[in-house]
């Protein structure tokens, strides 16, 4: 059988999803083009090699719409054959981009491919697609929607997690993602992002509160207890889980994941294929997965599909050194320990979402860098990585090294 | 042309006046006559060019036009087909092919075709398809009269406009004015009206007409504002629109947060608007008449038809009134005890327009009713419900009074003291010793047969049982108590006096619990039985909600008090003596009641924890320490189940029993007695609807798992092996 191998990664620093954010400025087509002219020249890639490209982007509309992967292919010069195709899996899309480029890399349809992301979030502001899923009144009743905060804070409520639980882990992200920038973990990968002049705007994610403690998380208002009385989603859920007496809401902007901007790329392609481009295999792509779960509570996907491709891969959750669970909301990693009995210091060791954000469409593939990273320098050899989805889903990775 | 249901006169500027004035009828309706006619007019009206223009108003004093015809509704085939569609939607056509005047939309939109000026004249109120034919005029002129009333109030019998008024609504006031007048089935005043963009002019009552006229008049050539070109929905509309895309979302979760997902009419009128808002509107005219057949088609819209329509209106009237004997004016009706109950009954008395003397002990005590209903006043004034004069008059209406001997002037005297058999005994002997021969005397009581209290009364033909429900203002049933030597002047006094109160009366045999309070006793306790089986009391009260019941059933026990159920269940085992079969809850009223005294939110603490100022906090956590947690915890429709059929065994039994005489009268007892869910229309409707055989089969299984209780009643086999049905039996 065909394997599919990583060379290498490569992730803009996150920032700010605001008009004030570093990155505003700059167009998620540029944000694109930046990515994949880096990955090109730290590799010295003949572009021509690689064949097709997947990019996740969760709101593909806009200046993000019309396939924006191909748009960037063309405006970073590489080789008009290379063809591009824009996913949408929400969260997963990422992860899901290079699964997809790792199975056509293991059907033989490519030799080489890369997956990746993009998402700009203070410039096509999250839900800017609509969708049937939550306007449609006949998707909203037959579902019991309800907005992924009310899924975490359900998450929360139904496994057990108070608000010092989740402000704890929180805290804990912001010491790690801090720590893990000091000692210089992420800077193989994450390269600068510049201007139009040709001067850096961003080298370090944006978001990250190494002061961050209990206390400041103590002041923070839950963020979607008003919205869960009004409209009313809170009774929307009760609706499926009517053995929930009362949704205890300790989710808020500082234990929830950032909304940023970001892009990331990551190489894949056949050991033969890196050998007549010159590259070395870090990681052996060992499992994909994707799998549905209940929509309402909609966050607790890792738990399954993190199962089914330990099953499929024949290994079980301790044959796994690091898991990477991007932090969506504290509570959904918290639940995926809880479930799996996985120790923290097995998990997210250099911190995730709620301290470096969350762009979309992007995240998966950095966290299958980070995650990959982490295995190099502490020596590991297998990882997981695996995101929680939109509408009840979870995709999963597991690699080795090699 | 000739009309049966309407008249057309055209005047000599070739404006046409249709006057609908349906022959033999109190208030105009859509019924298959006048949609016919409706029809050959508009197809003159579009073709004959004598007719410049038209003015649609109504003949009748009590309004425009009221909605459909219900007969015609509740005749309409079951079966969804290519020909129910087609019947469904002939009105939402005609109106269509008035406002468009025949012109298709290529026509109007290529070939710069018009239609002739249509205006409504509107001098009374206008619901339903009453609205939606003034929506499909070009003008709307109301009279600016705040008694008129305007609306969609389809909903509430489980329906939608399905005449294009879930798609010229929101095109005129927005998406989320309209969502809330449709899905609430509210009606509004005409300036509120004119405020939301409905209507066009108002203008001095009696003048519509000749408003309308003018308006025709001036505007020869003209066109809907959504068959213009550049029209824009305000507030916008569509599946790519922020505003829209917001509104759908919020507006999802509270339709669905609010109907519990329960009231298919609600989702299908959220769906009309946003589905309806991304098409043309002739496409969008299509989908509404499409998902109008859907309900019409389904068992809630019938249910609720018939029950909440068809039989409330025939029970309200006074069905099983004796015919022949006169009807009684009460000036005055006498109270005897100013408790809650007694105060409840003095206030819906005055507000029913009659004048009361309530009696009690002391004059301290009387007051007490004096107070019940002055702070009710006082709140409506508050709010501008009243006026200081009206309610100054209201009060002077109660007589507070300490002496029997007022009651002579009493038309009418109900006994409202404690459920203590001595007690009553001496207020019935001193009430008939100072009332009229002739008046009635009526005893509110909810446990004690009424034939054992006649036996105090020296004329008990004269004597009968009126149950009210607390609180007597809001809750809307009356049960009517005859006991076996009731005499039909008593009974019609009874109904008589229903009349003035206007409450929804069923007649019941003289039992112990009567009819509401021989079902709602098995509800509860089987939601104690699950308490003690280690089910999550969240979980009950969680089912018993999103069911459709108003209240969950522990907090309903919170209410009425544990204590009143310890207590009813001590009386009733001393009374039956050996006899008493045991229910298997006396353990947990000894424990909640007796050991822990989480006797009800009155004592502070029950089922729920509650603050010192009585808001209910969260349910009582130590329920683990006595019951063991069940592992697993049954499904919510395990749950479900067991509560409805807990209601639905014992009211089936009530019905083969004779408790309650009729089907109607079950299923009303039950919407309006205990809260039972409305778009089930009942439980003996909901039988009907599932069939007795799944329900005898569903009863039989929970016999065998749960007990005897769920014993179904033989009448109920007998109707399972026919495939018979309820309400066909009884009609």
């Amino acid at each position: 059988m065909r394997e599919a191998y990583i060379f290498d990664h490569v992730r803009t620093p996150r920032g700010k999803g605001r008009a004030d954010g570093a990155l505003h400025e700059v167009t998620p087509l540029e944000l694109s083009v930046q990515v994949l002219s880096e990955l090109r020249e730290r590799n010295n890639l003949d572009t021509a090699l690689v064949e097709d490209i997947a990019f996740g982007c969760v709101s593909p509309v806009g200046e993000q719409g019309a396939v924006i992967p191909r748009t960037a292919v063309l405006g970073a010069g590489y080789a008009e054959t290379t063809s591009a195709i824009q996913v949408n899996r929400f969260c997963g899309s990422g992860l899901e981009a290079c699964n997809i480029a790792a199975a056509k890399v293991i059907s033989g349809e490519v030799d080489l491919a890369i997956g990746g992301g993009i998402e700009s979030m203070s410039r096509v502001p999250m839900g800017s697609d609509g969708g049937a899923w939550p306007t449609d009144p006949q998707s909203a009743f037959h579902n019991y929607f309800a907005p992924q905060g009310i899924g975490a804070d359900l998450i929360a409520t139904k496994y057990g997690f108070s608000r010092d639980d989740v402000d704890a882990y929180a805290v804990e992200s912001h010491k790690r993602a801090s720590a893990a920038w000091a000692e210089g973990r992420f800077d193989r990968s994450v390269m600068k992002v510049k201007d139009r002049l040709g001067l850096t705007l961003l080298d370090k994610d944006e978001t990250i509160r190494p002061e961050t403690d209990m206390q400041s998380l103590a002041a923070l208002k839950p963020a979607f207890a008003g919205i869960g009385a009004m409209p009313g989603f809170d009774a929307v859920a009760q609706l499926r889980y009517p053995e929930v007496e009362k949704i205890n809401h300790v989710h808020h902007a500082g234990n929830s994941s950032g909304i940023v901007d970001g892009s990331a790329a990551v190489l894949i392609g056949t050991k033969e294929a890196g050998e007549k481009a010159g590259l070395t295999p870090r990681a052996r792509i060992r499992m994909m997965s994707s799998i549905g779960s209940e929509p309402t509570i909609m966050l607790t996907g890792p738990e399954f599909v993190a199962k089914k491709a330990l099953a499929k891969a024949g290994m079980e959750v301790d044959d796994i050194d690091l898991y990477e669970l991007n932090e969506a909301f504290a509570a959904v990693v918290l639940r995926f320990m809880q479930a799996l009995d996985i120790d923290h210091g097995k998990i997210n060791v250099n911190g995730g979402a709620i301290a470096m954000g969350h762009p979309l469409g992007a995240t998966g593939a950095m966290i299958l860098g980070t995650v990959l990273d982490e295995l190099e320098r502490s020596g590991k050899g297998t990882a997981l990585a695996t995101l929680c989805i939109g509408a009840g889903m979870g995709t999963a990775t597991i690699i080795e090294r090699v | 042309m000739s009309y049966t249901t309407l008249t057309v006169a055209t005047d000599a500027d070739g404006i046409a006046l249709v006057t609908i004035d349906l022959p033999g009828e109190s208030m105009n309706v859509w019924n298959e006559a006048l949609i016919a006619d409706f029809e050959a007019f508009v197809d003159d009206f579009t073709s004959n060019d004598a007719m410049n223009g038209a003015v649609i108003a109504s003949g009748k004093a009590s309004g425009f036009l009221a909605g459909a015809d219900i007969r015609m509704l509740q005749s309409r085939p079951s079966e969804i087909s290519a020909e129910a569609y087609e019947a469904t939607g002939r009105l939402s056509r005609v109106l269509r092919k008035l406002e468009t005047g025949g012109h298709s939309a290529k026509a109007i939109a290529k070939e710069g075709a018009m239609a002739k000026p249509v205006a409504a004249a509107i001098e009374g109120l206008a619901l339903g398809g009453g609205l939606e034919l003034a929506l499909a005029c070009h003008y709307r002129v109301v009279a600016d009269n705040p008694k008129i009333q305007l609306g969609v109030p389809e909903v509430q019998i489980g329906l939608l406009p399905g005449a294009g008024g879930t798609q010229r609504l929101p095109r005129l006031m927005g998406l989320q004015a309209a969502a809330m007048m449709i899905t609430q089935g509210q009606p509004v005043k005409p300036q509120q009206a004119k405020a939301q963009n409905l209507v066009h002019e108002l203008v001095e009552p009696g003048k519509a007409i000749e408003a309308a006229k003018a308006w025709v008049k001036a505007n020869p050539k003209v066109l809907a504002p959504w068959d213009q070109k550049g029209f824009k929905f305000p507030g916008g509309a569509g599946a790519m629109n922020p505003a829209a895309v917001q509104f759908f979302i919020g507006g999802n979760a509270m339709a669905l947060s609010q109907s519990k997902g329960n009231y298919p009419a609600i989702k299908a009128i959220m769906s009309c608007l946003y589905e309806g808002g991304i098409v043309p509107f002739d496409k969008a005219l299509d989908i509404e008449v499409k998902y109008f057949l859907t309900l019409l088609a389904g068992p809630v819209a019938k249910n609720m038809i018939r029950s909440l329509f068809v039989n409330k209106q025939a029970l309200d009237k006074g069905a099983a009134r004796p015919k022949d004997v006169p009807a009684l004016d009460i000036k005055t009706v006498g109270v005897l005890g100013a408790g809650l109950m007694g105060s409840g009954i003095t206030h819906v008395s005055v507000k029913g327009g009659m004048d009361v003397i309530v009696l009690d002990r002391s004059a301290e005590e009387a007051e007490k009713a004096v107070a019940y209903s002055r702070k009710i006043v006082e709140k409506n004034v508050a709010k501008g419900k009243m006026t200081k004069e009206a309610a100054e008059a209201f009060m002077a209406k109660i007589k507070p009074v300490t002496d029997y001997a007022e009651l002579a002037a009493c038309d009418l005297v109900i006994e409202a003291v404690f459920e203590l058999p001595d007690v009553k005994k001496a207020v019935i002997e001193q009430a008939e010793a100072a009332m009229r021969p002739e008046v009635v005397l009526a005893s509110n009581t909810s446990t004690i047969p009424i034939g054992n209290l006649a036996k105090f009364s020296s004329r008990p033909d004269q004597f009968i049982g009126m149950h009210f429900f607390s609180p007597v203002e809001r809750m809307p049933l009356l049960e009517i108590i005859p006991h076996a030597g009731t005499g039909d002047v008593a009974l019609a006094a009874a109904f008589d006096y229903n009349k003035r109160i206007r409450k929804t009366p069923i007649v019941v045999k003289d039992v112990r619990g009567f009819y509401t309070n021989q079902v709602v006793p098995p509800y509860l306790g089987e939601a104690v039985h699950m308490v003690m089986e280690g089910i999550s009391p969240a979980l009950i009260e969680n089912v018993a909600k999103n069911m459709g019941m108003p209240i969950g059933p522990l907090a309903l026990m919170d209410e009425t008090t544990l204590k009143l159920g310890s207590d009813i269940l001590k009386s009733t085992k001393q009374e039956m003596g050996d006899a008493y079969v045991p229910s298997g809850l006396e353990p947990f009223y000894e424990l909640m009641v007796d050991q822990l005294g989480r006797s009800g939110r009155r004592f502070g603490k029950g089922f729920y924890n509650y603050a010192e100022s009585g808001e209910r906090l969260g349910l009582w956590e130590g329920f683990a320490d006595h019951y063991a947690p069940a592992d697993p915890q049954p499904s919510a429709d395990a749950v479900k189940e067991r509560l409805l059929y807990a209601q639905l065994v014992p009211a089936a039994r009530c019905y083969a029993d004779g408790v309650v005489h009729d089907p109607q009268s079950a299923d009303l007892g039950a919407i309006f007695g205990w809260g039972f869910p409305p778009y089930m229309g009942g439980p003996l409707a909901h039988i009907d609807t599932i069939g007795a055989d799944e329900f005898v089969a569903v009863a039989d299984r929970l016999a065998q798992q749960h007990g005897h209780r769920f014993a179904v009643p033989n009448m109920f086999r007998d109707l399972a092996k026919d495939a018979g049905k309820l309400y066909a039996k009884a009609a």
